[in-house]
């Protein structure tokens, strides 16, 4: 067996028991189960002949992204709306698996994103549609990962320092868009563009902790709204605005841990989005992304307790389920065996590898091959360390626009 | 998002579809191609009738026409692809332009959620009518008829939420949690949507703490290996002064089950948390409950949950500073004592 992988003998023991009560959610989670275990059981004969196992299918995943990157089969028209999107999963993926663009090329994208970008500030879904905080974090993203002169100088911070104030209300929370909806992810892209092109003012996130608090649930994750079920993309959210906010002492943050431990799957090893759902590869970046920010956290309150060693999820096996259970063999990785693949499952299943390759300064922690090794990432943007860096060094520079609600 | 599969386009009426561009009725307009610049990224291969009709789409939203063929144009577009919140929000727009009888809309809208249930800006165009309307009164049966469909669909919970806050309907909630949970014990939304009816209407008194702990205990016993029941159990006793170690009833359940043989994780783990609270008490023995912490951390760690290992393994240590470092700090301060 290859050095760094459960044995999986021993973690059939970790199959779901029904108590002898079977109901829908059993009853789906045992059929998920199955289709894990018969990759499991298949892995373990390849590794028997491949020491190196598992291998990351670097070359595929790398050949379907730039592929993905100049044309789109016509399934991706109900994504119209969120090119942007788009650019930034097919760029940060690129990334991460350290491929690299020519310069004529960042270029083209860096003028697409500019025909992104809407005259009232902020970007939209693509050429002509209204601004959105999505799009807008997207491609704030996307430029980042650029980060040529030319992405950094194509964002009017100006505009989007207004466009964040249309969008704001009173309470701290942030619509998607005008006449938008409300919810968690707003506040969270509205504060990650803020930080990242320095327009940050504490005017402009007046009460925004407070409202974050507000979605924390009795479960001790974050909601997308007060009162709703505690999940995964939202948890990532809220506990990354809280981050970028210095709030984060607000949070409750032992029950925060509790529940983020708890959606690691004790078989899968991947990571569920809420308490009794199926496992989800881009879990492995919205819970699995979290845990460099708690590690901080617990840091400051609870330093000497605290492993220098690892984060406080099971690194290893989620890095078994990405690579086992999450790649297709033609390239681009997916949600579980059987789903197809897509870009999004992409970015944030390799997001999550990342993460669950690296611990503090960069320390690895590989399972299978050595080549699987991915770029690190900043953990409260998702784009690359050296990205974030680059960037907030570059609008550290630039005069913070103080503009005021209108 | 499949990237297989055909798009619902190709099984609608092809045949009898006039492109925008071929209509009479249209022809005062000149489309409005998208502009991608000299360098389309991320190019969707779209089909002849998307291109066409948000070809028409982008002219009226230029042009600001807000009429009866804008509606039904944005209608069109939004078939092809009902997350484009710009055509959503120039719609809401030409309704509220046209005055329009937003009776319809709601019909249309849940049709259009039926065929896209995770879908936010379908939700959320419901909602903006419902508000307009201030008329809530489809909606408890129709969120119910779509989680019917999927007891867990988020937007469908998020609606009903807002819908029973709004228009205070929390009536009838918990007997529809109740049926849910006989359906699914595992049902966590149906789980949180018991706590936030309770939170909303009665709140969390001590009577009707009571009354869902006895509910909660019974569920666990049931099916002991049931997160959604224990961290609902962990919500309740938020509100009961005796935390989780001094509650009777709570403390006999865990203590039952332990000697029968049960080492459910979360069993170990809300034992854990009871030691923890033992050792906070000033009266406690603090030695004692710190010991069995440590030796439920180690089961936890390398037996029942190995998965979460790190975290066990630091519970332990965290456990043990915080009861090292008091006694320390404790004797700390005899000696200054004495060096006063």
């Amino acid at each position: 067996m290859a050095a760094n992988v459960r044995s999986f003998e021993a973690i059939k023991k970790e199959r779901f028991k029904d108590e002898n009560c079977p109901t829908p959610t059993s009853e789906e989670q045992m059929k998920v189960e199955e289709s894990v275990e018969q990759l499991f059981d298949l892995f373990s004969k390849i590794v028997e002949i491949d020491l190196d196992a598992p291998t990351l299918l670097r070359l595929h995943h790398a050949t379907f992204l730039k592929k993905s990157l100049t044309y789109l089969p016509n399934a991706y028209q109900c994504l119209d709306a969120s090119r942007p999107w788009l650019c930034y999963w097919i760029l940060h993926s690129l990334e991460l698996l350290d491929e690299t663009l020519a310069t004529e090329d960042i270029s083209k994208i860096v003028q697409f994103l500019g025909k992104c970008q809407c005259p009232e500030g902020g970007f939209a879904g693509g050429p002509g549609q209204f601004p959105h905080l999505a799009p807008t974090y997207a491609a704030v993203n996307a430029l980042c990962t650029l980060g040529t002169e030319e992405a950094y100088s194509i964002i009017d911070r100006e505009q989007l320092q207004k466009f964040l104030w249309s969008v704001r209300s009173p309470d701290g929370a942030f619509m998607m868009h005008p006449g938008g909806e409300v919810d968690i992810r707003g506040v969270y892209c509205a504060l990650a563009v803020a930080r990242l092109v320095n327009i940050y003012t504490d005017a402009l996130f007046d009460n925004s902790a407070s409202w974050i608090i507000s979605c924390q649930t009795y479960e001790g994750g974050f909601s997308g709204s007060p009162g709703m079920e505690a999940h995964g993309g939202y948890a990532f959210c809220g506990l990354a605005a809280l981050s970028l906010l210095g709030k984060e002492q607000l949070c409750d943050m032992k029950s925060f841990l509790r529940w983020i431990v708890n959606r690691q799957m004790r078989f899968e090893g991947g990571f569920q989005g809420r308490t009794n759902k199926l496992v989800d590869g881009c879990y492995s970046f919205w819970q699995g992304g979290a845990f460099p920010l708690l590690h901080r956290i617990l840091m400051q309150e609870d330093g000497n307790a605290v492993s220098m060693e690892r984060w406080l999820f099971h690194q290893e096996a989620l890095q078994e389920y990405v690579l086992i259970c999450c790649q297709n063999s033609s390239g681009g990785l997916v949600d579980k065996p059987t789903k197809p693949r897509d870009i999004y499952h992409t970015c944030y299943t390799l997001s999550g590898l990342s993460v669950a390759q690296h611990f503090v300064h960069g320390k690895a922690n590989i399972v299978g091959n050595r080549n699987n090794e991915l770029a690190l990432i900043h953990p409260v943007y998702n784009i690359g360390l050296e990205a974030a860096l680059n960037a907030l060094q570059y609008f550290q520079r630039l005069h913070i626009p103080q503009r005021q609600p209108s | 998002m499949a990237e297989a599969g055909s798009s619902s386009e190709e099984l609608c009426d092809e045949t009898n579809w006039v492109f925008y561009k071929y209509r009479v009725e249209w022809k005062d307009v000149t489309p409005v191609p998208q502009d991608d610049g000299p360098y389309p990224i991320v190019a969707i291969a779209y089909s002849e009738k998307f291109q066409d009709i948000y070809d028409y789409f982008r002219a009226v939203l230029k042009s600001c026409e807000k009429s009866e063929r804008a509606l039904q144009l944005t209608k069109d577009a939004l078939d092809l692809n009902p997350a484009n919140y710009t055509v959503w929000q120039y719609r809401r727009e030409i309704l509220k332009h046209l005055n329009k009888d937003l009776i319809p809309e709601l019909h249309y809208v849940k049709e259009v959620i039926e065929d896209n249930p995770k879908n936010y800006q379908v939700w959320h165009h419901r909602r903006v009518i419902v508000e307009w309307l201030q008329d809530p009164s489809y909606e408890l049966s129709f969120t119910k008829t779509v989680l019917s469909q999927d007891s867990k669909n988020y937007h469908a919970w998020q609606h009903r939420q807002w819908v029973i806050r709004t228009f205070k309907l929390f009536e009838n909630e918990l007997q529809y949690v109740d049926h849910l949970l006989e359906d699914d014990i595992r049902n966590n939304s149906a789980w949180n949507q018991r706590y936030f009816v309770i939170n909303n209407t009665t709140g969390f008194k001590p009577d009707v703490v009571e009354q869902e702990l006895a509910f909660t205990l019974e569920k666990i016993k049931k099916v002991t290996n049931n997160e959604s029941a224990w961290n609902y159990l962990r919500g309740v006793l938020l509100h009961h002064s005796g935390g989780l170690s001094q509650v009777q009833n709570v403390r006999k359940v865990c203590e039952e089950l332990y000697s029968s043989g049960n080492r459910s994780p979360l069993l170990l783990a809300f034992l854990v948390d009871i030691c923890e609270e033992n050792i906070e008490r000033a009266d406690g023995d603090k030695a004692d409950s710190l010991h069995q912490a440590v030796q439920l951390c180690d089961m936890l760690a390398n037996e029942y949950d190995t998965i979460r290992r790190e975290y066990w393994n630091y519970i332990a240590r965290s456990l043990t500073q915080r009861v090292n470092g008091s006694e320390e700090e404790a004797s700390g301060s005899t000696k200054t004592d004495l060096n006063c």
